[in-house]
């Protein structure tokens, strides 16, 4: 019988499994996780979980039940040592070896991490998985001084709660803004200034030298190059993330800030696909760059995209990227990617607490970042997707090969 | 523990025990009941786990769609009708008990 191998059980590499499934796929599905847990939603992680508002139980993407019932054979703990593209097989850290037909790198991405003196220090806390959130809330109950090393959106959404938690709250970012990699100044300023409005200092253009620690050890303040020390009882280190793609690399697939794959989420080995965070794409949107994005959005849609196409029902991924942030009771939401150069335009005439940016190139949108106008935002979706069918297809393209070029076992 | 029956598109039904305090999304996350998707975890933001309320519950302690929920309503994949909610909005309490909710044909 044909097999599909999915290495990682986070949200992309879950819903594939049960996307192959609810498209009646009749092989074997082995989804190996390597965190001994039933898959979870990351997002609220940061947002809803750290503030207590929803325990494990509400994060749970898929059930035990739903992997028996569907058989998919769910591993929550399979860490993979190593993959054999020649023989087809994955080597487990457990030494055996899972033999593989197709085979899906869902691997996700890891915390960049820093080392400075006494960054190993207690009270210093990296948020990426389940276990994460769960030390920083306890943390975060005691913190009364918190501060949190980079202004992207774990950073930013972290100040919001730990203000909202009543700690004093100091952002310190290299760059001259806050997320500065995914939305527009103007956004960025929207953003800080309601964060200021709510107490929290931002440091921008600073850099972190070392982590100052008290008597026991425990940190208590972050060091600057320019001599200032900012006091904190917790620190939040928050720079950005690594994509997982040693495991490619190692079986001598292409990579380039991601596992490379084609238009089909296929890579150089025609059974051998990257889904997810991992994943460096091009997107229509953007032909000229080569995309990772680290979104539910693109984990879940690239993840029924290669069900389908792996059917034979699809054969080239152009789903309309789309992004939130909640800090407060500010709901950044993105959709489309902007490019740069594009031409970006305050929208007027919203709604009070409202903002919005829209990005367009050649007179067509490529972007709307909005702040609290849901149905602006899911107006955005439907027209970026109209012009990406207006679109088409933008350059040939191998299709995903066909399962009858399979059949090893 | 409150009783809802998740009624799916085809006729079948399924009774599940519901904690209070949960939303009805995590309910039927939790019980692996198909067909709600909650892509986003319950952040109002994907319209994905779209419900049809099968009794009066509106007027019996159940708080109207905020803002933000009536206008996603709009953009759920089966046709928006005046009992639909979107499920991760609705917490659990004994007021549901015996709460019937429609699950439609798709989600996305």
């Amino acid at each position: 019988m044909e097999r599909v191998a999915i290495i990682g059980a986070g949200q992309a590499g879950c819903e594939f499994a049960a996307s192959l499934r609810e498209k009646s796929f009749a092989g074997e599905v082995i989804l190996l996780g390597n965190e001994g847990e039933l898959p979870y939603q990351r997002p609220p992680l940061s947002k809803a979980f750290l503030k207590g508002e929803v325990g494990v139980e509400g994060l749970r993407i898929r059930s035990e039940a739903f992997f028996s019932k569907h058989s998919i054979d769910f591993r929550a703990e399979a860490p993979v040592l190593s993959i054999d593209r020649a023989d087809r097989h994955c080597l487990l850290a457990d030494g055996r070896a899972i033999h593989y037909d197709r085979l899906v790198l869902a691997t996700g991405v890891r915390n960049r991490t820093i080392a400075l003196p006494h960054s190993n220090a207690a009270g210093i806390f990296y948020l990426r998985g389940l276990r994460d959130a769960e030390v920083l809330r306890e943390g975060l109950a005691q913190a009364s001084k918190v501060a949190i090393i980079g202004a992207g959106f774990i950073g930013m959404e972290f100040a919001a709660v730990a203000r909202q938690n009543g700690a004093d709250v100091t952002v310190i970012e290299l760059a001259k803004r806050s997320m500065a990699r995914a939305i527009s100044p103007e956004m960025s300023s929207f953003i800080e200034q309601r964060h200021v409005s709510e107490g929290v200092v931002f440091e921008f253009g600073v850099v972190t030298e070392a982590f100052e620690i008290n008597e026991t050890g425990a940190v208590q303040g972050v060091r600057l190059t320019d001599g200032r020390v900012i006091a904190a009882d917790l620190v939040l280190i928050a720079i950005g993330v690594i994509p997982n793609t040693e495991l490619a690399e190692e079986a001598g697939l292409a990579v380039q800030n991601g596992i490379v794959v084609d238009q089909t989420l296929t890579t150089d080995d025609p059974v051998v696909h990257a889904i997810g965070d991992c994943a460096a794409f091009i997107h229509p949107l953007v032909p000229t760059s080569v995309l990772r994005l680290e979104s539910v959005q693109n984990a879940t849609d690239q993840a029924r995209f290669l069900a389908r196409a792996i059917m034979g029902e699809a054969s080239r991924y152009d789903s309309v990227p789309w992004f939130w942030s909640d800090q407060y009771d500010m709901k950044l939401q993105i959709a489309g990617i902007a490019g740069i150069g594009d031409l970006a335009e305050r929208v007027e005439d919203l709604k009070v607490g409202a903002f919005a940016v829209r990005h367009s190139a050649c007179g067509q949108i490529t972007a709307l970042e909005t702040i609290n106008s849901a149905r602006e935002h899911m107006l955005a979706r439907g027209e970026l997707k109209r012009v990406l069918e207006a679109r088409g297809f933008i350059a040939p393209q191998r299709q995903v090969s066909s399962t009858d070029t399979l059949g090893k076992n | 523990m409150t009783i809802i029956t998740f009624l799916n598109a085809d006729g079948s039904s399924r009774e599940v025990q519901a904690t209070d305090g949960m939303s009805i999304m995590q309910v039927a996350k939790a019980a692996g009941v198909d067909g709600i998707i909650a892509e986003c975890g319950g952040e109002l933001v994907c319209a994905t786990c779209h419900v049809y309320m099968k009794f009066d519950a509106l007027a019996d302690g159940i708080d109207p769609p905020s803002a933000v929920e009536e206008e996603m309503l709009d953009f759920t994949s089966e046709p928006r009708r005046p009992a639909s909610r979107l499920s991760c909005q609705i917490k659990v309490t004994g007021n549901l008990e015996r709460l019937v909710v429609e699950i439609p044909r798709t989600q996305i």
